[in-house]
């Protein structure tokens, strides 16, 4: 592991409570954009998943603000400045969306979050020498752990979609 | 059950629910079965999964224009419904069908006051494999209008043939649940059937028709350069000319499209190219050379709403002023309109015939409304219009003149080939041999020799659609054609109406206009134009009788027949 | 000299028309339009099998000086011109001729994709680092410092590498002459409007009237110091050497020219209407 800026280790319990409210607030932000874009393509099932799943991240990121007390968290993860390229862990990668993807692709791409973040706390746990930042970072591993399981467990209520889930009869529009 | 001769369908939904895709089979079955029908269409601002709406209207006589009100409105869902306003809008003798769970009623339907009747349109295809919302509809529909499911299953065999069997299957299957969801919902009233008919019909439209006279009239290069809603003129060119031995080559932009344009019919072959306002403004230049140097071209303007970029999906009639005096210095040349969705097929045959038989540029004003609609038109005639330049025979270099002054004012062109026909084709003032000259003999001979043209060319009947008799008369022009007669034919009776709609526009014709207005007291203008461009430009060069009023409206909303009505039936009191 | 020399040269003079030129005397163009005439009588056109497309300039004026077919159209649009004329008539030889205002400025957009495109053409420039007719305006070749009325102190802008754009962008033939040489800019040309597809020759052609600071281009000018390349790489790193006064053909690409077929498949217009039947 090099020693670039956004790589360098974490020094205090401040650091590790910045980086996992920036993973979780950065979550709500795409989870917003997506949702917006659901809503201007009409489609109403991803406007309520993705906006059910930016709240739930939501709620992750004021629990952790409330851990800080009143250290500005956004403020010391700008400073930080970790994951400029590839954005942080759970930021959904918005060139998957699809203007007729169902709640089945939204929560792939949750659950590929989800698991991202998983790891991060797991290698925070096995490279850091201290010990309090080791037991705040387990404590984050089995968050999201169970982050994951949720994930799981909504996927068993959504079937994989069929193979022409993308169809659409009408051609695109001309606009201009 | 009453009869009618005319039922408006309007089938919406979004996020790739098929809707135009089910009013297009709808057209096409119906007027397969024998009647006649127009479908436009509307939509959202999205590229994908926007909010769609099919116009369908099916007569037992040929349909120009979209009605006030939709007998039926199906919605697969209404999300963002609104958005369509009045454009879809529904009275108390309408039916509008409902998915319980597509969202809020549009306001249009409250307001209406219309009978809603619930279908649980996508619980219905989600019970099927593969099942589609708007195969559902169609049943819908089609039960509704006295359609049976022998109307569909050849067409969606021929339709979806590339999907394979499966595909073809659960949309028959849609269809039929569709049917066996409205055999009990009546829809109040039903087509008369249409008069039957040996003559050959065409489901086509507007842009398409445009080609084909562009073909029919020899053109055999087109530049182009994507625009909407011209984009569909050039993607059917471009393998309809491959197929005739001639060429289509697209352009970087409008500039490179017109000079393209030009260029190939400096070296005598009939060109054209198509585009909209936008690119309209970006060609004049090049029109204005195409004036000077006496080269034939046609482009074809398919108008959208203005100015700027405007709304590039509706229509409207507000490039009549650039297309007449969008030139700069005096450069007489030839405006023509077509009127209808067949007409665009005579018009523009007859626009490549005028081009070289006067070695002009002839500028074709379509508009988005009839360019995108889609009707059942009888197969129109063969037309003998076809271009052919007069061209230079047994010249000298130092002694051909290409610019001579003729009685015709049309002067033999040389075409590259021909040997002692060299001449440069220039934009500069230029003498009889096409020299340039900065004299007041050669320009003022050279101007009007270029007026006189087209002045002295009997451009014959076709110059205006006259129709009636009567002391009041609707001047109009273009796609309101269609509704100006179908007000006309509402009034029969109660008000005698003349119908004066002038097919050319540029250059002006003050005799018959004169003569077909002979005799009216009242002249009522009707135009698509927020700044009533097609009055200001009659007032410009004809003397009108008697009073005149105007019915101007800027687009997005067609103006429709009940409009014009009223306003007569106004005035006459 | 010798009777072969003489009989060129009437043959040259047979491709002048009787219009006499409006340039300056000293204008470098009068001798581009020697070796027009030159490399039209080398290679034996027939006049009225070849046409010359211009734009607006000074250098534009070439086609009524010549007895060919000439086409002066649009300002930066001759290569639009000359494109439709050739697609749909290819049994012409189409030259296209420019300056640097209309090819490089307006005519830029146009520079590009004809390169792109690869019709069978040959394009001419005429270089003179300025806009001649009207009065001294700079160009996009202009030298950053260049003084003028529109642009006091120069225009501080880095100049438009036409040998660069071309091959970048395509061109099948790319070379530099000097407008002071015209039998070797002749000989260019031949080989220019010989090779297939979209050749550019870009011909320095010094104003007198304008720039008379161009006087000195004749001492200037050299030839490449190395010979014409196939290889677009190799081309393409003399350019980085290149001090804008190389004299010679860089580059003889061997791309296909884009020419579609006008055959057509001998149809009934009935077979269009097909598609549209009930």
């Amino acid at each position: 592991m090099s020693n670039t800026p956004s790589e360098r280790p974490i020094t205090d319990l401040t650091e590790l409570l910045a980086l996992a409210y920036q993973i979780e607030a950065d979550a709500v932000q795409r989870y917003i954009d997506l949702a917006e874009q659901m809503e201007v393509h009409n489609n109403q099932d991803l406007l309520k998943v993705f906006r059910d799943l930016a709240r739930a991240e939501g709620i992750h990121a004021e629990e952790i603000r409330k851990m800080a007390g009143d250290t500005d968290l956004a403020a010391v993860a700008k400073r930080l400045g970790r994951w400029q390229k590839g954005g942080s862990p759970e930021e959904v990668d918005l060139g998957a969306a699809h203007y007729l993807m169902t709640p089945w692709h939204a929560l792939q791409l949750a659950l590929i979050g989800e698991k991202r973040a998983l790891e991060f706390f797991t290698s925070v746990v096995d490279t850091t020498k201290d010990p309090k930042i080791k037991e705040m970072a387990g404590e984050f591993v089995e968050e999201e752990a169970e982050h994951v399981n949720l994930v799981y467990r909504l996927l068993r209520k959504y079937p994989k979609p069929s193979d022409n889930w993308s169809e659409d009869d009408d051609s695109p529009a001309a606009q201009g | 059950m009453s009869e009618t001769p005319n039922i408006s369908i309007a089938i919406l939904g979004s996020g790739g629910a098929g809707a135009l895709t089910a009013g297009n089979l709808l057209l096409e079955a119906a007027c397969t079965a024998g009647c006649h029908g127009l479908l436009t269409r509307t939509i959202g601002p999205q590229i994908r999964g926007g909010e769609a709406a099919a116009l369908v209207r099916l007569a037992n006589h040929p349909i120009e224009c979209m009605p006030e009100r939709y007998d039926l409105l199906i919605g697969i869902d209404w999300l963002n419904a609104n958005r369509f306003g009045t454009e879809i809008d529904v009275g108390p003798e309408s039916l509008v069908i409902s998915d319980p769970r597509g969202g809020d009623l549009p306001a249009v339907v409250v307001r209406g006051g219309a009978r809603v009747v619930e279908v649980p349109i996508k619980e219905l295809a989600k019970a099927i494999p593969d099942g589609r919302p708007n195969m559902v509809v169609l049943g819908i529909v089609a039960a509704l209008v006295g359609l049976g499911e022998a109307s569909f299953t050849e067409l969606l065999e021929k339709r979806l043939a590339s999907k394979g069997a499966a595909a073809i299957a659960s949309s028959l299957a849609g269809l039929k649940a569709g049917l066996a969801a409205a055999a009990n919902i009546d829809l109040g009233k039903r087509l008369s059937p249409p008069k039957p008919s040996d003559t050959k019909r065409w489901l086509v439209s507007g842009n398409e028709t445009t080609g084909l006279g562009a073909i029919r009239g020899g053109i055999k290069f087109a530049a182009a350069y994507p625009i909407t809603p011209a984009s569909e003129i050039l993607e059917w060119l471009a393998p309809s000319l491959t197929k005739v031995g001639g060429v289509l080559l697209q352009a970087e932009d409008e500039l490179a499209a017109v000079n393209m344009t030009i260029g190939a019919s400096y070296g005598g072959t009939p060109s054209l190219t198509a585009t909209s306002g936008p690119g309209l403004s970006l060609m004049m230049e090049a029109l204005g050379l195409a004036t000077a140097a006496e080269i034939p071209i046609v482009v074809i303007d398919v108008m959208r709403a203005g100015p700027s970029t405007g709304i590039p999906t509706k229509s409207e009639q507000t490039d009549l002023n650039i297309a007449v005096y969008g030139f700069h210095g005096d450069a007489p040349h030839l405006v023509v309109a077509p009127q209808s969705v067949a007409d665009c097929l005579f018009t523009t045959q007859w626009a490549v015939y005028l081009a070289e038989a006067l070695q002009a540029p002839t500028i074709v004003l379509s508009d988005q409304f009839i360019g995108q609609a889609v009707a059942a038109i009888e197969r129109p005639a063969d037309i003998a219009f076809i271009g052919q330049r007069v061209k230079a025979v047994e010249t000298a270099v130092g002694v051909y003149k290409r610019y001579a002054i003729t009685a015709s004012g049309v002067s033999p062109m040389a075409i590259p080939g021909q040997p002692g026909g060299q001449y440069t084709a220039d934009g500069l003032t230029h003498s009889e041999r096409g020299i340039p000259t900065s004299g007041e003999a050669d320009h003022r001979a050279q101007l009007d020799k270029r007026r006189d043209k087209l002045d002295r060319f009997n451009y014959g009947d076709h110059w205006a659609t006259v129709e009636g008799d009567g002391e009041f008369a609707v001047v109009t022009w273009g796609s309101l054609t269609g509704a100006v007669r179908e007000a006309i034919e509402r009034l029969r009776g109660r008000v005698d109406v003349r119908l004066v709609a002038p097919r050319l526009l540029s250059p002006v014709q003050p005799e018959r206009l004169a003569a077909a207005l002979d005799g009216v007291k009242r002249i009522l203008v009707v135009e698509q134009s927020h700044g009533a461009q097609f009055h200001r430009y009659l007032r410009a060069h004809y003397d009108l009788p008697g009073e005149v009023r105007v019915l101007e409206r800027p687009g997005p909303m067609p103006i429709r027949p009940s409009e014009i009505e009223q306003a007569i039936t106004e005035w006459r009191s | 000299m010798t009777i072969v020399e003489a009989q060129v040269a009437r043959k040259a003079a047979d491709y002048k028309s009787e219009v006499k030129p409006i340039w300056c005397p000293g204008c470098g163009d009068y001798h581009v339009l020697m070796s027009f005439t030159r490399a039209f009588a080398e290679l034996g056109l027939e006049p009225e099998n070849t046409v010359v497309v211009s734009g607006i300039g000074c250098s534009s004026r070439i086609p009524a000086y010549t007895n060919c077919y000439g086409f002066h159209g649009v300002h930066g649009r001759s290569l639009a011109i000359a494109a439709g004329l050739k697609v749909s008539r290819p049994d012409l030889t189409v030259v296209v001729a420019s300056g640097d205002g209309d090819g490089y400025s307006i005519g830029g957009n146009h520079f590009l994709h004809a390169c792109r495109r690869n019709i069978d053409m040959t394009y001419v420039v005429m270089d003179n680092h300025i806009y001649g007719m009207t009065k001294g305006q700079p160009s996009p070749t202009t030298e950053p410092e260049f003084d003028t009325a529109l642009t006091p102190g120069g225009t501080g802008l880095s100049p438009f590498h036409p040998l660069v754009i071309a091959l970048a962008s395509g061109a099948n033939f790319v070379a530099r002459a000097f407008s002071g040489e015209p039998n070797e800019t002749a000989s260019i040309l031949v080989e220019a409007i010989r090779h297939p597809g979209f050749s550019f020759v870009e011909i320095l052609s010094p104003c007198v009237t304008f720039r008379p600071d161009e006087r000195e281009w004749k001492s200037r000018v050299h030839p490449a110091p190395v010979g014409a390349t196939n290889n677009p790489g190799k081309a393409a790193r003399r350019l980085m050497t290149d001090d804008g006064f190389n004299i010679g053909i860089l580059y003889r690409g061997e791309r296909r020219p884009y020419q579609p077929s006008l055959v057509g498949q001998n149809i009934d217009f009935a077979e269009l209407e097909k598609d549209f039947e009930l």
